[in-house]
């Protein structure tokens, strides 16, 4: 019998602005870096467990981009993956779904209209729904992390604690966490924070925002108590990454999908 | 041509996708006539058990008399689930009972709805899961699970072993989604159509 560990999952994240992949990718073999059909493939086949599509398109023209990127990126693609940015109602989620999303991940919508979650829920299941927290401290204490919304932008006077215990009672299936403080400085995750929210939660919580190498990943699993970390600047450094950073977990005992 | 039978139990995109990309002829249906007139059955499934409900009103004469006339039947995730005589979710909705036993919730001492790539271990003999390695990987979403009954082909432990997969004759069951679950997901799926 296997042993009873659920493994831990790393997911790449792909920021898509108008049907391009905008982060510098550096991915070899490819023949275009930015597309985010070829680049999902790539993630998955270098042993990303998941893979998460996040619009970042300002504009509404660009907009029109997402179900067609999201067909072409999930024809081909046999692990999870995940849609989000600009999912503002059932019919948008709708749209996604059926383009091959497997999961949305909602979030300034779902503050904005908590109903949201369980309509998702309610005609696709609990397991497609994400709901992402933005969360920056206001003081030295986790507890206090305040939720952000509109890319980070406007604050929402809410607790992320009980954000996310309000978002579980209302269906969602996980929690994305991303740490404001942490993000893109490389600084590692905000584990705390993350401890916290898995504490209040019994569904599981992708820790997001700081990953800057691979002990990172090892501190947010054990002491951050995360299920899922979530990066994307980290796995762009080459196909060798997602193995090499896997290796480094199972080597310090977190368990982990391998071979991958 | 394979039915995908659809019965408002969540997305099912992704389980044409995965027959499409194995160059198989998939079709998602609701309509009875085209379940009686497909060579093979996949019944996806994911969420409340309760879903179970529209089938058994409008699908499940013609589900069963394909599956007692030998076609191959497939159930995933809750689809699988169906199989058995019920489950503690929805216990006024019974399954087809053509396995034993019921699905039941996770225990407490672990981490509910059991999400992400969890390993099988595979008994001897399995056509559905013949290539497929012990403590290969695959990936589950679901809260509930069937028990370990002589007709489990795989189990997982996680608060417990639970049956992963169960095969009998012309009926087959996964817990796991093998659209999700990469190569030996892949694997499991090329083996139904070849059946």
């Amino acid at each position: 019998m296997p042993s009873e560990r659920l493994a831990k999952r790393i997911i790449a994240c792909l920021d898509v602005d108008a049907g391009r992949v905008v982060k510098g990718v550096q991915f070899q073999h490819l023949r275009d870096a930015g597309d985010p059909a070829e680049l999902a493939l790539a993630h998955a086949s270098a042993g990303a467990d998941e893979i998460v599509l996040l619009d970042i398109t300002a504009t509404a023209e660009g907009r029109k981009t997402l179900v067609e990127t999201v067909r072409r990126a999930a024809k081909d693609l046999f692990v999870p993956f995940t849609v989000g940015g600009g999912i503002r109602t059932l019919e948008d989620a709708a749209k996604v779904f059926a383009a091959g999303a497997d999961k949305v991940s909602i979030n300034s919508a779902a503050v904005a209209n908590p109903g949201l979650i369980g309509e998702i829920a309610g005609r696709f299941g609990s397991q497609a729904v994400i709901v992402a927290i933005d969360a920056r401290r206001r003081t030295e204490q986790a507890d206090t992390a305040e939720v952000f919304v509109s890319g980070g932008r406007t604050a929402t006077g809410r607790k992320a604690l009980e954000w996310a215990r309000e978002a579980e009672e209302r269906g969602a299936g996980e929690i994305l966490l991303t740490s404001m403080d942490r993000d893109g400085t490389g600084a590692g995750f905000d584990c705390e924070l993350t401890s916290a929210v898995s504490a209040s939660v019994s569904i599981p919580v992708i820790a997001s925002g700081g990953a800057g190498n691979a002990q990172h990943f090892v501190e947010v699993f054990s002491v951050g108590r995360a299920d899922a970390a979530l990066a994307a600047s980290i796995f762009h450094f080459g196909t060798q990454a997602v193995a090499d950073l896997k290796q480094t977990l199972l080597r310090a005992g977190i368990p982990m999908r391998w071979p991958c | 041509m394979i039915a995908i039978v659809d019965y408002g139990a969540g997305n099912i995109s992704s389980v044409r996708k995965a027959l499409e990309h194995l160059g198989a002829d998939a079709r998602v249906t609701s309509d009875p006539l085209v379940v009686g007139a497909a060579l093979k059955i996949i019944m996806p499934g994911v969420g409340h058990f309760s879903r179970c409900q529209s089938l058994n009103e409008h699908l499940r004469a013609p589900v069963l008399d394909a599956i007692k006339s030998g076609k191959p039947f497939l159930g995933i995730c809750v689809g699988m689930q169906w199989l058995f005589a019920g489950s503690t979710e929805a216990p006024e909705t019974p399954g087809a009972a053509l396995f034993p036993g019921e699905c039941s919730r996770f225990p407490a001492s672990v981490k509910s709805p059991h999400v992400g790539w969890n390993q099988i271990e595979v008994r001897a003999g399995s056509r559905l899961l013949d290539g497929v390695p012990s403590g290969a990987f695959v990936y589950y979403t679901h809260s509930f699970r069937a028990p370990v009954i002589d007709e489990t082909t795989a189990c997982t432990n996680y608060g417990g072993a639970f049956s992963a997969a169960v095969e009998r004759d012309n009926v087959f069951g996964v817990q796991f989604h093998p659209e999700k679950s990469a190569g030996a997901g892949l694997k499991i799926l090329e083996n139904f159509c070849a059946f």
